[in-house]
């Protein structure tokens, strides 16, 4: 089964790389933007990384006074994950990508490969993860990346103090991926003001420039599906029992790696389904968000309001509705309507305008404590996009020459170039 | 509901079967318990409900990630249990077995389990007719029982001879039989009808192989060691899964589970081009 991976490895590495070889010696392998962004690092080609280190839940009680509603009784407060050295090292703190708790899988790996590096870190959930809106959010209503980032700040400072008896720390380093990096320079702004962690340095992986332009981009990942995203679930199912089919007739002994790479060294789903398949996994993780932010601010967005759900009620129409809205209507119904209640006189553009890291480009000019990691493939990024990240941080952007968006996180170069970036 | 349960639990000598049932009734009063403060806590808001902006009449769409699962509210129910089982009681024995024992012990462990395991693999895919793939388990549990040292370590793997997991639940479902509705078994979580008669089916043929075999038999603690044998496995059996109950803390995941259940399960099992 190894021989097999290796070789369908072997064949992604091949098959395109025969132009690019002469001038490229970035070694990872799969040169497709959505490919890449959907089977990720193959295992062979992580860092070999420690299997038990010293690790502890933190459950933060952000909001002692608050009241959540009886079905997300499982939510006893913020999540975090806390890995300490036994002597005194610096902290990193790791904010997730959109709608991830503190253990997504890229966190995990993150986790162990700084800790194998001599830091002690913290893991915390997207402000835009149902654990995050529903213990330590303020407002309830994720999307504005100023508040987002005091909430992460403050949650932070809950988690240090929880942990500052336990252990040394020399000095604190924030790194976040995606929205999370977006949210880092932001966080890393704030920090300039109220000084607790004076954050050595801050690495933002593969962020969007604006939350607007992104979102947008990846929405517009299922306007290839037929019939556009309106009939996902005709798409969700055709795409099923396509899937179904490869590995009946396939002879596979269960649904594995292998299976799984097999699906994409046959191309059995075209470029624009593969796309397709991208933006509903967005929608799926914005429905978790849109769903949970309604309940706790009881608005009667896709929950009627006024109504008090039970343990036993089935969600399930709630969750085929929620999937069916795009980030433009949860935009343009639920969070600009509400920002613009409280702050009277925003207009729709300067909201998108606040909404992005050119919002502060006038702090992170004149801060050398940024660095930037992008893929030139990466479809939340325009070419612009690319261009002025390089401008504003410089020497300090790392850009690779393929990845897609995040596909190349765990990859043993990219991982190592983060610790190095930390530890210069 | 008893009989389905203490039939579940694969419990194997007469002693045994008083405590498990003793043990069961706690269980049960438990999510009676839980099922009734359900109820108990019914809406209590006085404040007229309002319809949603979006509700799921406008949009014109299959629906998608369904199961049939008609006793929604039973199973959410013993989702929660199980929740409740593994945080107050399964997780934190496991937890303790993984402070106490060696890394290296509780592979081998792991591995004995797994090796007994053929057994149930084997005659499942005997029920199949797939000769190969019996060849292959006999091979492998004949190599591991022996060379492996009683399945303490899998030399049958490098030897290029694959684990295939069977039960009979795959085995009615191979041979046409629907999944029937979703159900969530306590303890054992996500299952539907068939897999878990199939279940009964599988631990019955333990028992009766068990029974017939009668390993400690002769020695005057054969109650303290079979039960011995079977906590352990249970223990083992969590330790290997690292599934648990709402981690995930999507508000969604009851459906994620169980469409991805179902859908692997159905998969796996295939079909015999007859019973397609």
């Amino acid at each position: 089964m190894m021989y097999l991976k290796i070789f369908f490895i072997a064949c992604l590495v091949l098959l395109p790389a025969q132009g690019l070889a002469a001038e490229d010696t970035y070694g990872y392998p799969i040169p497709g933007s959505y490919e890449s962004t959907i089977i990720g690092t193959p295992a062979k080609l992580m860092p070999e990384l420690p299997a038990n280190i010293n690790t502890r839940q933190l459950v933060l009680d952000v909001f002692p006074e608050r009241k959540k509603p009886s079905i997300f009784f499982y939510d006893e407060g913020l999540r975090c994950t806390f890995a300490y050295q036994d002597h005194k090292a610096p902290l990193v703190f790791l904010i997730a990508g959109t709608g991830s708790s503190d253990r997504s899988a890229k966190l995990m790996v993150m986790m162990k490969a700084f800790y194998q590096a001599g830091f002690h870190v913290i893991t915390l959930p997207s402000p835009t993860h149902a654990n995050f809106i529903i213990s330590a959010s303020q407002s309830r209503i994720p999307g504005d990346l100023t508040e987002d980032a005091a909430d992460l700040y403050r949650a932070m400072e809950i988690a240090w103090n929880q942990v500052r008896g336990d252990v040394e720390v020399s000095s604190f380093y924030l790194c976040g991926y995606s929205l999370g990096g977006t949210q880092a320079a932001f966080v890393a702004k704030l920090d300039e003001e109220r000084r607790i962690f004076n954050f050595r340095k801050v690495l933002m992986i593969d962020p969007a420039v604006s939350l607007y332009t992104s979102s947008g981009r990846i929405e517009g990942l299922m306007k290839k599906i037929p019939g556009g995203p309106k009939k996902e679930g005709i798409f969700f199912n055709k795409m099923l029992s396509k899937f179904s089919e490869f590995y009946r007739y396939g002879n596979y002994v269960a649904i594995n790696d292998e299976f799984l790479y097999a699906i994409y060294a046959d191309k059995l789903y075209s470029s624009e389904e593969t796309a397709g398949l991208i933006g509903l996994t967005f929608r799926i993780n914005l429905a978790g968000m849109i769903f949970s932010s309604d309940v706790m601010t009881n608005s009667g967005y896709v929950v009627p309001k006024n109504r008090v759900l039970k343990i036993t009620d089935s969600l399930s129409d709630y969750f085929l509705v929620s999937c069916h809205l795009s980030f433009f209507d949860y935009f343009n119904e639920y969070l600009f309507p509400y920002f613009q209640m409280r702050r009277p006189g925003l207009t729709k553009q300067a909201f998108i305008d606040s909404l992005s890291i050119k919002s502060i480009e006038g702090y992170l000019k004149t801060s050398d404590k940024f660095g930037v990691m992008a893929n030139e493939n990466d479809f939340i990024l325009t070419g612009e996009d690319l261009k002025y990240l390089q401008q504003l941080f410089g020497k300090r952007t790392k850009i690779y020459p393929r990845g897609g968006h995040l596909g190349n996180l765990e990859y043993k170069e990219n991982i190592a170039y983060m610790i190095a970036f930390f530890k210069q | 509901m008893t009989d389905i349960i203490s039939e579940l639990s694969g419990f194997n000598s007469a002693q045994k079967t008083h405590k498990t049932i003793f043990n069961l009734l706690v269980i049960i009063q438990l999510m009676l318990a839980l099922t009734l403060s359900g109820c108990a806590a019914t809406r209590e808001n006085t404040l007229a409900e309002v319809p949603p902006r979006h509700s799921i009449e406008e949009f014109k769409d299959q629906r998608f990630a369904e199961v049939a699962d008609p006793w929604e509210g039973f199973n959410r129910n013993m989702y929660r249990f199980n929740y409740y089982f593994d945080k107050y009681l399964f997780l934190p024995v496991v937890s303790g077995y993984e402070f106490i024992t060696p890394v290296f012990l509780q592979e081998r462990v792991s591995g004995f389990y797994n090796n007994l395991g053929e057994v149930r693999n084997l005659t499942n895919s005997l029920f199949q007719l797939k000769g190969r793939e019996s060849a292959t388990t006999l091979g492998r549990f004949v190599t591991n029982s022996t060379v492996g040292l009683g399945g303490l370590f899998d030399p049958a793997t490098s030897f290029g001879l694959e684990r295939h997991e069977q039960d009979f639940g795959k085995t009615l479902g191979y041979w046409g039989a629907g999944s029937g509705p979703y159900l969530v078994l306590p303890i054992f979580g996500p299952s539907s009808l068939r897999d878990t008669g199939g279940l009964a089916v599988d631990s019955a043929i333990t028992y009766g192989i068990y029974t017939a075999i009668d390993p400690f038999g002769n020695t005057s603690n054969s109650f303290a060691i079979s039960s011995g044998i079977t906590a352990l496995e249970a223990v083992d059996t969590r330790h290997q899964q690292s599934f648990r109950y709402y981690e995930s803390g999507y508000p969604f995941e009851y459906y994620m589970v169980r469409f991805l259940y179902h859908n692997k399960r159905e998969l796996e099992s295939g079909k015999h081009p007859l019973a397609e």
